[in-house]
């Protein structure tokens, strides 16, 4: 036991001694110190989504073994992923049900940074490339969703790309690019596998690795309500003592996603057929039900313009206001106190979660 | 404070440092078989999974050719499918038809009949093999299998077997 050890210790020291990563990483985790105090649960959510993403990453390169990207064979291959392919149907569902989790996880971390103000001065470039990475996971989950090539997900997209459509002046040119054509067709399909498998997981990557390094450069950030209390929080180091609740974190999270997966598996439905009228219910994922439905409310002309148009318009601009919310956030800068933005915050949350019950809540017919 | 009562309030010093060492073993047993079920857990799966589904064998033991004995002229060849395999149909050009696997025994290529050698070749490594389907020169180790033909009526119908 004790020889194993020391032998293994040998090893590491000699790569230690030429490659160095692993030493410099000891290091600055060990350096790295994490606050304790209330609102500490929150520092979980970056990692759990890291992890989810890890996950991702990992089942998603599996897929790749057994996927045909094509109209003709992508349904048929992944029917023969899910009852031939040992442990096909777990790995699929897997890939599912993380990919939920992962944009649940992404929206919880997002909200926190805001309503804790966490993009205060240094960490403005920490928030514009997490408002980044939230935009990629959700395209991410838009590109994927066609990838089995079934009823549902065809008309999703469908509907979704018409969405792009209607934006006014570039709309058409818009569609065109992202349908490679007039209409949702094998074309559509084999462009969101390159996006889905190549681009956008290129793009998670570069800005990842600057989000984490950025996070990394600045520490943890300390609530302004915590900061201005009397005595500084106590700390814990990074390593071992936050990486090890850590991995408790994300040990729950993959016991839950094989319960989720075990339970309910993904559903593969019927293939797609363009000739075939829409089923009724069709609906997006869950996280861009909240769009779906307020699209629902709009009337079809306001002020001249499609009321289809304008609510995208209107959504291309929150997205952008949230983006910018380091930079209008002027009194936290200037480190007054100031609670407009976490108000902001909170009657975003309560749209979104009012918007998405009732886009489940009522009946397709409603 | 000194080195005695320190002792004191932590216990007979040999006795509770053996505790301390044998308890963190045991902890760090059960640690490790707990990452290493983790571990297989994660692993197993993914090798099953890797690992593709056997495929179903092909059960076909004999096919009839869709071609007439009497369109099979004399010194030459045709592959046709075997089941989910290539074989190739040759007429030898005394006159005889014969079936063999088509798939090279050197490295898996398909073969082809050349009329000029009256041979069967692999174009991957220059193997030949002659109208019995024996290797005779080149890097193929082992003859083809042969097949058995049967002429019934108009119809050519190739079978598993010995060939007689």
């Amino acid at each position: 036991m004790s020889g194993t050890n020391s032998r293994l210790r040998a090893l590491r020291a000699w790569f230690d001694d030429r490659v160095g990563i692993l030493g410099e990483m000891e290091r600055l985790g060990k350096k790295k110190r994490v606050p304790l105090h209330r609102h500490t649960i929150w520092y979980y959510l970056g990692g759990m989504t890291l992890f989810l993403f890890i996950v991702q990453v990992v089942t998603g390169v599996l897929l790749l073994f057994y996927y045909r990207p094509n109209a003709e064979g992508a349904y048929e291959s992944i029917q023969f992923l899910m009852t031939d392919v040992h442990f096909g149907w777990l790995v699929r569902s897997i890939h599912h049900w993380a990919a939920n989790l992962m944009i649940f996880t992404l929206f919880i971390h997002m909200f926190s940074v805001l309503l804790l103000r966490a993009y205060r001065a240094p960490r403005e470039m920490t928030w514009f490339t997490g408002v980044v990475l939230l935009a990629l996971g959700l395209t991410l989950g838009f590109t994927g969703y066609l990838l089995p090539w079934n009823e549902l997900s065809y008309f999703a997209t469908t509907v979704g790309t018409r969405i792009v459509g209607v934006v006014p002046w570039v709309g058409q040119f818009l569609l065109g690019v992202l349908r490679g054509g007039n209409d949702v067709t094998g074309a559509t399909l084999t462009r969101f596998y390159a996006l889905h498998t190549a681009v956008l997981p290129a793009l998670v990557f570069l800005v990842l690795g600057l989000h984490v390094y950025l996070v990394q450069r600045h520490g943890m950030s300390v609530p302004p309500e915590v900061e201005s209390e009397e005595k500084p929080p106590r700390s814990i180091p990074f390593l071992p003592d936050f990486a090890l609740r850590d991995l408790v974190g994300w040990l729950a999270a993959l016991a839950v996603l094989a319960a989720l997966a075990a339970y309910f598996p993904a559903e593969l439905g019927k293939k797609a057929d363009p000739f075939a009228s829409a089923p009724v219910g069709i609906k997006p994922e869950w996280y861009f039900m909240f769009m779906f439905q307020t699209l629902k409310y709009l009337p079809a002309y306001i002020l001249g313009f499609e009321g289809e148009a304008v609510g995208i318009l209107g959504f291309g601009l929150a997205g952008l206001l949230l983006f910018l919310v380091p930079v209008l956030d002027r009194p936290s800068v200037r480190g007054q106190r100031t609670r407009l933005f976490v108000w902001l915050g909170i009657a975003m949350i309560v749209y979104i979660v009012t918007l998405t019950i009732i886009g489940y809540a009522v009946s397709p017919k409603g | 404070m000194d080195g005695e009562e320190v002792r004191q309030a932590h216990g007979p010093r040999d006795g509770s440092q053996r505790d301390g060492a044998s308890r963190r073993e045991v902890v760090n047993w059960i640690l490790g078989l707990g990452a290493g079920g983790v571990a297989a857990a994660v692993f197993y799966p993914i090798v099953r999974y890797i690992v593709p589904p056997e495929e179903a064998q092909s059960a076909a033991n004999s096919v009839a050719l869709s071609v007439k004995p009497e369109d099979v002229k004399s010194n030459s060849g045709q592959i046709f499918k075997f089941g989910n395999k290539p074989a190739i149909l040759i007429r030898t050009p005394t006159g005889d038809l014969r079936a063999f696997t088509a798939v090279c025994t050197h490295l898996g290529c398909i073969v082809e009949y050349r009329a000029d050698l009256s041979q069967i070749w692999c174009p991957c490594h220059n193997g030949h093999y002659n109208l019995q389907g024996i290797n005779v020169s080149g890097p193929p180790p082992k003859p083809l299998t042969e097949y058995v033909v049967n002429v019934q009526g108009d119809r050519i119908v190739v079978s598993r077997g010995q060939a007689g």
